[in-house]
């Protein structure tokens, strides 16, 4: 039964029929358990790994055994309100932390892991404080991510460009040089809107102080005058004509037209993403020595700003657990933090251990300088859209979307966060 | 109107006379009834189970300030279609479906009735014509929006193409234009559903009679004056219907417009759809979402219930109404 398709019609005849047959399982149960998982790595070789670590995991904890459900990424959006909504939702499913986990914190039925895992929590440090709300522990990240600037080494000698910029100036510099030597200085895939929310949102990271942006998150509201300084300086920046024509039609991850690709392709030089990104563009290339051609720097700082230099943006991917088995379930949740488990992890370069352990075995050079980025930034500050509540999250982005196509100004996009909290559609 | 067709059938014709053929009666009266309970249990079960109560079921949510994560509590009554007509997305949303529910009759009927006609022709290569026409309609939605998007790009295949041919000067941001995204997206919806509209017609032409033409010609009709007057009022019935799935699906328009373009930029290509899956899922406001699936809801059933009353009404009659 846990594993139908969680539709409203169906949500609402399980919870009728679990009121009759007096639900199952409780979270003291110390017999065998079955966690159902829901998992977002549909494709290989995260698809195999999760299953060969549930595989192992059983060996050592033969009572507790797993169903495992790959799931699109974008279905758990819709899927995860709706499994919270019926009698029966998985016992383990993928969290982004933020926002969203305290939405869903109203269902009552995601587990408070706070004692369960105060015994493997930390060496994750600051990386678990996105799974937190109130002080409580609702769920484990297994990997981070941080976005920066990924360039083209050959076609920044090209054009001249002999160190990463590092200020504002030196980046717009670099945009300068590029232009001149005929090539696009940066790719924006800008039709999925969220990869413009990044240049907005390290704007503000650079512009306001770290005590600013822990309260701007926690009172959702961007009151601070710095937000919309913020959104002046990216206009300034907006206006240099960074971009490729029609960068509001291009999407991030599709065909070598999109922005991935065309860094891929060396059309352009340099995009703004996430630690993931050389795996997408890798997929959209025949050149197999991508991977040497590639750099990675961090988001100059922006003179003025009251930001320190060394905050990153990201975010990351973790678990929660729901109430029926959570303490098999994190139980599970320490296993992935575990040295080996975050080995494995480090080696399929698809994101950052979350232990210094798991950082020591990462082998990209790439990965290895943000991983090091990560542990010296005073802060690393959850993606916007991901640290308000989801409705605020959703209508920052698409405002600011809708600043990258002419419309609004930086007003426009602090304004959209407290009327979105306020209710307004 | 389903049960309207059982249950105004004209009565069974008295019986004046043999008593003892009451009780036969009676008996097949039940058995009819019993055949009717047989027959039409499971569709309504059905049809009940997964229509007509998430239709009552969104409705409901719909009065609802709701997030999707524990009870409905926050009642706003009717504030949320207050909420979604007001907004200035959802105005524009409903523009751009009526836009593209007048170019769908404007355009591609016309385009649909003259490839039809042409195709109806004995001509070489006739099959392969017709197969290539329809071809795009076999490919689902999502195949030809990823493969649009791809063509469309800046320096895409559309652009080289034109290129090629020497019309360089016609190239577009075509996806990135917001006076024209819409417009780009029609002429995707078109290439993609042309071949249907053409399916539909050639079927209709095959029910003209070609006695009906060649008294036309022999009364000395011009082939326009045969087409204009034979051809095409005898074509009505297949033209009604193909307007009403045309501006059905323009009004459901969804798929294409969200891997195109995700109804951007800036909210130039958003329809009620997109506008629906972006406010309602994407923000967990399911109240809202719902409210807004209330108003597509009731939008195309009105007009399903006007054209089938006034449109449809001699094509369908006996079947859909009730006998007179």
């Amino acid at each position: 039964m846990r594993s139908r398709k969680p539709l409203a019609l169906f949500a609402a005849a399980a919870l009728a029929l679990a009121g009759c047959s007096g639900g199952g399982g409780d979270a003291s149960a110390e017999g065998p358990v079955t966690l159902t998982w829901w998992h977002n790595r549909t494709t290989e070789p995260m698809k195999s790994k999760w299953q060969q670590i549930a595989d192992d995991f059983h060996k050592t904890h033969p009572n507790t055994s797993f169903t495992i459900e790959p799931l699109q990424n974008e279905q758990f959006q819709t899927k995860v309100p709706l499994a919270l909504q019926g009698n029966t939702p998985p016992d383990l499913f993928q969290q982004w932390g933020g926002g969203a986990l305290a939405d869903q914190l109203k269902s009552g039925k995601i587990a408070d892991i706070t004692q369960a895992s105060s015994g493997w929590i930390g060496p994750l440090a600051k990386n678990a404080d996105g799974w937190k709300v109130g002080g409580k522990q609702y769920g484990a990240p297994y990997l981070m991510h941080a976005v920066g600037f990924w360039y083209r080494k050959d076609l920044f000698a090209s054009a001249g460009i002999t160190s990463t910029p590092t200020t504002l100036d030196e980046l717009n510099a670099a945009v300068a040089k590029l232009k001149t030597a005929g090539v696009v200085p940066i790719a924006l895939g800008g039709k999925d809107r969220w990869p413009d929310a990044f240049y907005w949102a390290y704007f503000a990271v650079r512009q306001c102080s770290v005590d600013t942006l822990k309260k701007a998150v926690e009172k959702t509201e961007l009151t601070d005058p710095c937000f919309l300084k913020a959104g002046e300086n990216l206009k300034s920046f907006l206006d240099t004509k960074p971009f490729q024509d029609g960068f509001v039609g291009t999407p991030a991850q599709q065909g070598a037209g999109s922005s991935a690709g065309l860094v891929a392709n060396g059309k352009a030089a340099m995009e703004l993403q996430g630690d993931w990104d050389p795996d997408v563009m890798q997929a959209l290339t025949e050149d197999k020595e991508l991977g040497s051609k590639i750099g990675w720097f961090p988001f100059p700082s922006v003179p003025g700003g009251q930001g320190d230099p060394s905050v990153l943006l990201g975010g990351g991917d973790g678990f929660s657990c729901t109430t029926r088995a959570a303490k098999a379930c994190a139980e599970f949740l320490g296993h992935l933090v575990s040295d080996d488990v975050q080995k494995i992890l480090a080696e399929t370069n698809s994101g950052l251990p979350v232990t210094p352990a798991g950082v020591a075995a990462l082998k990209s050079e790439p990965h290895k300088q943000i991983a090091e980025a990560m542990t010296k930034a005073s802060h690393l500050q959850f993606y916007f859209d991901t640290a308000f509540p989801t409705k605020v999250g959703q209508a920052l982005n698409d405002t600011i979307a809708n600043f990258f196509a002419g419309q609004g100004g930086p007003d426009t996009i602090v304004k959209s966060v407290s009327e979105a909290a306020a209710g307004n559609k | 109107m389903m049960s309207a067709a059982i249950t105004t059938r004209p009565p069974t014709a008295p019986v004046p006379h043999a008593p003892a053929a009451g009780g036969t009666r009676r008996r097949s009266r039940l058995r009819q009834r019993l055949e009717l309970a047989f027959l039409l249990t499971p569709a309504l079960l059905l049809f009940t189970g997964f229509v007509l109560v998430p239709i009552g079921v969104a409705a409901y949510y719909s009065l609802y300030s709701w997030n999707g994560f524990g009870p409905l509590t926050d009642f706003v009554g009717l504030g949320n279609y207050v909420e979604a007509f007001s907004g200035d997305v959802f105005q524009s949303a409903i523009g751009h479906n009526l836009i593209i529910a007048t170019l769908s009759i404007v355009v591609q009927l016309p385009l649909s009735i003259g490839l039809a006609l042409l195709l109806n022709r004995k001509l070489r290569g006739r099959t392969f014509l017709r197969m290539v026409v329809f071809a795009p309609y076999v490919l689902s939605e999502a195949v030809t929006a990823v493969i649009w998007l791809l063509m469309l790009q800046p320096g895409g295949f559309v652009d080289e193409i034109l290129r090629g041919v020497g019309l360089g000067g016609l190239v577009q941001l075509w996806l990135a234009d917001q006076s024209l995204v819409l417009y780009t997206l029609f002429l995707v919806i078109t290439w993609k559903y042309i071949g249907f509209g053409v399916i539909l017609l050639l079927a209709g032409l095959q029910g003209v009679p070609p006695e009906l033409r060649e008294a036309a010609a022999l009364d000395g009709a011009t082939a326009w004056q045969t087409t204009r007057h034979v051809v095409l009022p005898l074509l009505g019935p297949t033209i009604r219907i193909w307007v009403f799935l045309s501006v059905i699906g323009s009004l459901q328009l969804f798929d294409l417009v969200w891997i195109m373009t995700l109804g951007g930029p800036a909210n130039a290509s958003t329809t009620m759809a997109t506008y629906l899956v972006d406010h309602g899922f994407k923000r967990y406001e399911f109240g809202f979402g719902s409210a807004v699936a209330v108003i597509l809801f009731i939008i195309c059933f009105l007009f399903a219930l006007l054209y089938q009353r006034f449109a449809l009404r001699r094509d369908t009659q006996g079947a859909l109404t009730g006998v007179r």
